[in-house]
């Protein structure tokens, strides 16, 4: 019998921090599932509250589970919101602008990587430096300007500098185009080329088929960025482009509104948070399905975009 | 016809490729700055067929600057922001990355959890959690330890410790995109390194700041000067707010605005420059 050897497996299998002992791993999964609680909290929150009726708000012993599940807050939530014209309408609009955006950065970006121009570089430092501009210093006499053509109150504020490659977060999409076609071998083209292929062919049918990760990534996230902008929105569409985010913005607002309140209204009816909750967590619904749905491809997407660099 | 040479045609077709951009920038960023710039040193008035600018010298900067008061009160919190929150979402996505870089079963339903952040927060969701309460940890106020940061210790440590605490779920919640590409840079660093001090008798404390810190510090860069844009843009942010609001203020107008706005890019780019001299360059050893 060699005790000493036996101790020293137990010990490895304890303590090792090389193979991740039981401790070690122990003391890892703790501190992730603490982590991920702390994440995970404001939801479980917004979640719980959304299914308490008046009288569980009120009622002091009732923190985590509701007396009994009212949903009819989300049924109110979802009206005062907009309901499914909202959604649909404005998931619409917010496509449009994300595809301008992806097709804009695309060509940008493959512009940078594939070619030698004049000015290369400093465009290339210019279109870098911009990430740092805040959206204040320019979007004064951009207001005045789409009002002079009256895209106020529409899309086109948006859209128009999507087209350009000045939308939203625009450096980023650019950048990460740019690092995937730079990636891309150029003896690909060559051969294209050699067989007698034009520019833009060489572009539509050998890069961009090949750019899907990269496609993916700029799309979701251009839309979920356009879809979570209020503060441009609401200065831009005013209230004539209705979207979630804007009108949970106003709730408060929508609800008297649509649900106007008087002495005689039944308190269950009145505005509280509860019904907040529930439009909150009915605003980021839509997102989390596609999160759910895209993730797996989101996250290995962004690893193969190279956002790193080589 | 023209022959035009190979190289000639090749720098054509690459200024086409890139002329949107070129055209965007001159026409929303160029022109914007240019007027913006303008209106900062001038009263601004509506007419109906346009804008009417007169020259006021640094008026509007000395408003800004000087008397007014809601400014005066948001720029405080923004520094808050720069110093503490900025710092403390760098520091947390690093320790993020590295727990997810552990071969853990279950790492990726965490990782997909650390990211959702990124997909849902928007201003008015941030908003209306707030005031449910739902982004500060009520439970943490009942913790011995937290007791006594705030009673005990000096209000100069106390308080940025106990904003720390305040703000835990935001600072996490801003760390989704930075996570993750200190992630991917860790993941490239080649395992043998590591086997190769640990024959040499390195720490695994050694090994974390002699071999991973240094992959890590450009991306460092990247990611504090990501943070301070994130933070500096989020519809949340006091400055942006006041800027906004000042616009369509009939005492204050356009003038004011864009004198605050360019106040405030010259903030953005002290911080950024300063993230700069901190982590850009490498150490000459």
């Amino acid at each position: 019998m060699n005790i000493d050897f036996d101790i020293n497996k137990i010990r490895k299998f304890l303590f090792s921090k090389k193979k991740y002992g039981i401790f070690f791993q122990a003391f890892l999964y703790l501190l992730m599932l603490g982590i991920g609680f702390v994440f995970f909290y404001p939801l479980l929150i917004m979640f719980v509250e959304s299914l308490k009726d008046v009288y569980d708000i009120i009622n002091p012993l009732v923190k985590w589970v509701p007396t009994n599940i009212y949903f009819y807050n989300f049924i109110r939530a979802w009206n005062v919101l907009g309901g499914f014209k909202v959604l649909l309408t404005s998931s619409a609009y917010m496509l449009l602008i994300a595809a301008c955006q992806t097709l804009s950065s695309a060509l940008i970006g493959y512009g940078f990587a594939k070619f030698n121009f004049m000015f290369k570089r400093p465009l290339f430092v210019l279109m870098i430096c911009t990430f740092i501009i805040p959206e204040q210093v320019t979007f004064m006499p951009k207001y005045i300007l789409f009002k002079s053509y009256g895209m106020l109150k529409t899309i086109f504020p948006f859209l128009v500098p999507a087209l350009f490659g000045q939308g939203i977060k625009n450096t980023i999409f650019i950048l990460i185009f740019y690092q995937f076609f730079k990636m891309l071998p150029r003896s690909l083209d060559e051969a294209a080329q050699i067989d007698g292929a034009g520019f833009l062919k060489i572009f539509a049918r050998i890069n961009l088929p090949l750019a899907v990760p990269a496609i993916v990534v700029v799309f979701v996230f251009s839309f979920v960025w356009h879809w979570n902008e209020t503060y441009l929105a609401d200065l831009y569409f005013e209230t004539a482009v209705r979207t979630f985010p804007l009108t949970l913005q106003k709730f408060t607002e929508y609800f008297a509104k649509l649900y106007p309140v008087s002495e005689s209204t039944n308190p269950l009816l009145k505005m509280n948070e509860s019904v907040r909750m529930a439009g909150t967590l009915l605003c980021i619904a839509p997102l989390v399905v596609l999160y759910v749905f895209l993730e797996r491809y989101l996250i290995a997407s962004i690893d193969k975009v190279g956002i790193t660099g080589e | 016809m023209i022959k035009i040479s190979l190289k000639r045609k090749e720098q054509l077709i690459g200024l086409g490729f890139v002329s949107p951009w070129i055209i965007g920038f001159i026409v929303f960023m160029v022109y914007p700055l240019f007027n913006t710039i303008v209106y900062s040193f001038s009263q601004v008035r509506f007419l109906l067929n346009g804008i009417q600018t007169t020259y006021v010298k640094l008026v509007n900067y000395t408003d800004v600057l000087l008397k007014d008061p809601d400014f005066k009160l948001a720029l405080p919190q923004y520094f808050i922001q720069i110093f503490l929150f900025v710092p403390m979402v760098v520091v947390f996505s690093i320790l993020l990355s590295l727990l997810l870089n552990c071969k853990l079963r279950g790492r990726r339903f965490f990782r997909a959890l650390f990211f959702l952040p990124v997909i849902i927060m928007s201003g008015p969701v941030i908003d209306n959690l707030r005031l449910t309460n739902a982004i500060t940890l009520q439970g943490l106020y009942n913790f011995p330890v937290y007791k006594f940061i705030a009673e005990y210790l000096p209000n100069v440590i106390s308080s940025p410790i106990l904003y720390i605490f305040d703000n835990a779920v935001l600072i996490l919640w801003h760390t989704g995109v930075q996570t993750l590409i200190f992630l991917s840079a860790l993941q490239k660093i080649d395992r043998s390194i590591y086997e190769a001090s640990m024959v040499d008798g390195a720490s695994s404390w050694q090994q974390f700041w002699k071999l991973t810190l240094p992959v890590l510090r450009p991306f460092i860069l990247l990611n504090v000067i990501y943070t301070i844009m994130d933070v500096s843009m989020s519809s949340l942010n006091p400055i942006i707010i006041q800027i906004k609001s000042a616009m369509f203020n009939i005492r204050k107008g356009f003038g004011f605005a864009a004198a605050a706005s360019w106040v405030y890019f010259i903030i953005i780019l002290f911080a950024v420059l300063l993230s700069y001299l901190l982590f850009g360059r490498e150490k000459n050893n």
